[in-house]
C-alpha cells in the first residue's frame, strides 16, 4: 500500500484480503462464532442424545425412531408427495385428451375436468392446516381487537367483562371441541356448503382459544394511552371515531401486536389438537391417521410431523415479527 | 383597557380523596385582556396547573367559573389550545402530520386542502421547524418537539394559548431560543397567553403580568406584578436594567421569603427547600443565555 502504481486488480485483491482479515479477526469473528457456534453445539448434542436414546425405547411398533429414520421418512414423504403430484397431473392430462376427442366428434358436447381423487399428502395437509389456522386467527383478531378497544375505553364495560375473560381464558381446546362440533352440525345446515363442517369446527375452536391474548393486550394497550395525548384529543374535540382511529389505535399497536403473536402461537398449538379430535384434514389428522395406521414407519412419520409443526410455528412467529416491525411505530 | 377577554371568577377547586375533599384552589379571581401575556408562578403543588386546566376545560371548577369572550368554559376546545410540558406529540405521526391532525380537525370546513397545507407549513415555519416535516418524534430533539407542540397549538388559531411549563424540560440554551421565538410570535400575532413557569427570569422576560400564587392547600392569588418593560425585549440588555432587576427581586422575594415555609409537615418543608435551590441555577442562566445571543444564526429572527 506504499506506492500508488498498483494495478486495480491488485488493490482490489488487497481490499478483499483486508475485508477478509477484518472479518476473521477479533471481535467480529468472536461475535459470529458465538452466534453460530453455541446453537450448533446445542443441536448437535440434542441429535446425538436422540440418536443414542431412541433405540432404547421399545414400543409395540418397534424402537423409537432416531434422527436417521426421521430423515429417511422426510424424504419418503416428499417422494410420495411428488409422485402424487405427477399422478394428479397425469389424471388431468388424460381427461383433457379425452375431452378433446369428445369435442372433435361432437363440438356441442359438455365436458368437464374432475379433480384428482387421491388422498392428500403430508405437504397437502400442511397447507390445509395453515389455511385453517389463518382463518381461525383472522376471525379471532376480528373479534378480539374491536372488543379489546371497547373494554380498554370503557371502565364499566371492562369491569363487567373481566370475570368472563378470566374464566374462559384457561379453557382447553379439547373441552370446547365437542360443544363446537355439536353446535356447528346443528346450525350449519346447507345443501351446498361452502366450508366443510370439520373445517368450521377446528377453525372456531382455534378462534375460541386464541382470541384471549389479543383481547387482553388490546384492552391494556388502549387503557394505557398517554393521558397527555388524551388531553390533546379532548382539546381538539376529536369525534369518537377519529379519536379511536387517530389516537387510541396507533398508540396501542405495539401492545396489540404482542398479543397477536401470542395468539398466533396458541392458535397453531390448538389447531393440531382440534384437527386430531375433529378429524378435519390437516397435520393433526395426519398424526392421528399414522397413529391408527400403526405400521413400523408410523412413529418416524409422526416425528416428521412434530418437527414440521415446530418449524412452522417458529416461522409463523417470525412472520408476525416482521409485520410488527413494518407496522408498529416504536420498532 | 377594554373589557376583559378571559375572566375567572371566585374559582374553587376541590378534589375528592380518601380523607374527604381536598381544596386545591380557593377564591381565584383573574381578568385577562386580549393580547396579554400572563405568567402563573408559584411553588410546586400550588395549583397553577389546576388553574390552567380549568381554563382549558379539562377540569371543572367546583365553584365559580371561567368565561371566555362572554361564553362559559365547560369543555375543552381548540380555541383554548394547550402546549403541554412534554410536547405530547403523537409519536407515530411525522412533524407535519402532528400539526395536520389539529388543522384538519379545526379547519375541516373553512379551509381548502391547499389552504390547510399552506397553513400547516406557515405555522411550522413560524417555529423554524419547516426543515423536518417528515421526521418522527424519535428523530428530533426535545426542543424541536416542543417547537412542533407550539406550532400545533398556534395552528388552531386559539383565542387563548395555554402553556403548562412549556420549556421546563429543556436545557437552558434551547429554552432561551424558544423564549425568544415565543416572544416574537406572541408580539406578531398579538395572542393572549397564559403560561405556567417555575423560572423567574422567564416570567419577567416574557410577561405583561406575573400572577404569583400562594402555597396550597386552598391556594389563591397572592400578588400580581405588572411588568412595564418596553417591547421588543432583549434578554442581554435587560439583564442589567434596573427595572428588570427590581421585578425579578419582587418575584423572588414573594417565592422565597413570603411563601417559603407554608406546610406544617416536615416533608413539605423539604420540598420547598428543594425548590429554593432553583434560583441559584437561574442566577447563572443569563450568562449562559448570552452565549446564545452571540450566535444569531440559531435564533429565530
Amino acid at each position: 500500500m506504499t506506492t500508488l502504481s498498483h494495478t486495480d486488480s491488485l488493490s482490489q485483491g488487497q481490499r478483499w484480503l483486508r475485508a477478509l482479515t477484518e472479518k476473521l479477526s477479533g471481535r467480529s469473528l468472536a461475535e459470529t462464532g458465538r452466534q453460530l457456534l453455541l446453537p450448533t453445539i446445542g443441536i448437535a448434542l440434542f441429535l446425538g442424545f436422540w440418536h443414542l436414546a431412541a433405540p432404547q425405547v421399545q414400543t409395540s411398533l418397534g424402537a423409537f425412531p432416531g434422527p436417521a429414520q426421521v430423515l429417511e421418512q422426510t424424504g419418503q414423504l416428499w417422494q410420495e408427495h411428488s409422485n402424487q403430484r405427477d399422478r394428479a397431473a397425469q389424471f388431468v392430462t388424460m381427461q383433457e385428451q379425452r375431452n378433446e376427442r369428445i369435442l372433435a366428434e361432437n363440438p356441442d358436447a359438455e365436458v368437464k375436468i374432475r379433480d384428482y381423487p387421491g388422498a392428500p399428502t403430508f405437504i397437502d395437509q400442511i397447507f390445509t392446516s395453515l389455511g385453517t389456522v389463518l382463518a381461525g386467527f383472522v376471525l379471532a383478531t376480528i373479534i378480539a381487537v374491536p372488543l379489546g378497544i371497547i373494554i380498554g375505553l370503557n371502565r364499566h364495560f371492562s369491569a363487567a367483562v373481566n370475570p368472563l375473560i378470566q374464566i374462559f381464558k384457561p379453557v382447553s381446546p379439547l373441552a370446547w371441541l365437542p360443544l363446537v362440533t355439536m353446535v356447528v352440525s346443528a346450525t350449519y345446515v346447507s345443501d351446498d356448503p361452502m366450508f366443510e363442517k370439520s373445517f368450521l369446527t377446528s377453525m372456531i375452536t382455534v378462534t375460541l382459544c386464541s382470541l384471549w391474548p389479543t383481547l387482553i393486550n388490546t384492552s391494556v394497550g388502549v387503557s394505557a394511552v398517554n393521558p397527555d395525548l388524551l388531553n390533546v384529543s379532548k382539546v381538539l374535540r376529536l369525534s369518537f371515531w377519529t379519536h379511536v382511529r387517530k389516537v387510541v389505535l396507533p398508540s396501542s399497536v405495539p401492545m396489540i401486536f404482542t398479543g397477536l403473536r401470542v395468539s398466533l402461537g396458541i392458535a397453531w398449538m390448538v389447531l393440531i389438537a382440534a384437527e386430531m379430535l375433529a378429524q378435519s384434514p390437516g397435520l393433526g389428522k395426519f398424526v392421528w391417521d399414522e397413529f391408527q395406521n400403526g405400521s413400523s414407519e408410523s412413529l418416524s412419520r409422526i416425528m416428521v410431523a412434530v418437527l414440521a409443526i415446530g418449524f412452522i410455528g417458529f416461522l409463523l412467529d417470525r412472520i408476525m415479527l416482521v409485520i410488527q416491525k413494518k407496522v408498529a411505530w416504536n420498532e | 383597557m377594554s373589557k376583559s377577554h378571559l375572566e375567572l371568577t371566585n374559582v374553587q377547586m376541590a378534589f375528592d380523596t380518601k380523607d374527604g375533599p381536598f381544596v386545591a384552589l380557593e377564591n381565584v379571581d383573574l381578568k385577562i385582556r386580549k393580547g396579554e401575556f400572563l405568567s402563573l408562578i408559584g411553588h410546586s403543588g400550588c395549583g397553577k396547573s389546576t388553574v390552567l386546566n380549568i381554563v382549558a376545560g379539562l377540569l371543572q371548577a367546583t365553584r365559580g367559573g371561567c368565561v371566555l369572550d362572554g361564553h362559559e368554559v365547560n369543555t375543552p376546545g381548540p380555541e383554548r389550545a394547550v402546549v403541554f410540558q412534554n410536547h405530547s406529540l403523537m409519536p407515530w405521526l411525522t412533524v407535519y402530520e402532528n400539526v395536520e391532525l389539529a388543522v384538519q380537525q379545526v379547519f375541516k370546513k373553512s379551509m381548502s386542502k391547499k389552504e390547510r397545507r399552506e397553513w400547516i407549513l406557515h405555522n411550522l415555519k413560524l417555529v423554524n421547524m419547516d426543515h423536518a416535516l417528515d421526521k418522527r418524534l424519535g428523530e428530533i430533539s426535545g426542543g424541536m418537539a416542543q417547537r412542533v407542540g407550539i406550532a400545533r397549538a398556534l395552528a388552531m388559531k386559539p383565542s387563548v394559548l395555554l402553556m403548562d411549563e412549556p420549556f421546563g424540560a429543556l436545557d437552558a440554551l434551547t429554552r432561551a431560543h424558544l423564549q425568544d421565538s415565543l416572544m416574537k410570535i406572541q408580539q406578531d400575532l398579538n395572542s393572549t397567553v397564559i403560561m405556567i413557569t417555575h423560572d423567574v427570569d422567564e416570567a419577567v422576560l416574557l410577561s405583561d403580568r406575573i400572577v404569583m400564587m400562594t402555597n396550597g392547600p386552598a391556594a389563591t392569588i397572592g400578588e400580581e406584578l405588572h411588568i412595564d418593560l418596553p417591547r421588543p425585549r432583549n434578554r442581554v440588555t435587560l439583564a442589567d436594567h434596573p427595572e428588570y432587576v427590581r421585578y425579578r427581586q419582587a418575584v423572588l422575594s414573594f417565592l422565597y421569603e413570603k411563601q417559603r415555609f407554608p406546610g406544617k409537615e416536615e416533608n413539605e418543608q423539604e420540598k420547598q427547600t428543594a425548590d429554593a435551590e432553583v434560583p441559584v441555577q437561574e442566577d447563572n442562566s443569563p450568562e449562559v443565555v448570552n452565549k446564545s445571543e452571540e450566535s444569531p444564526v440559531r435564533r429565530i429572527a
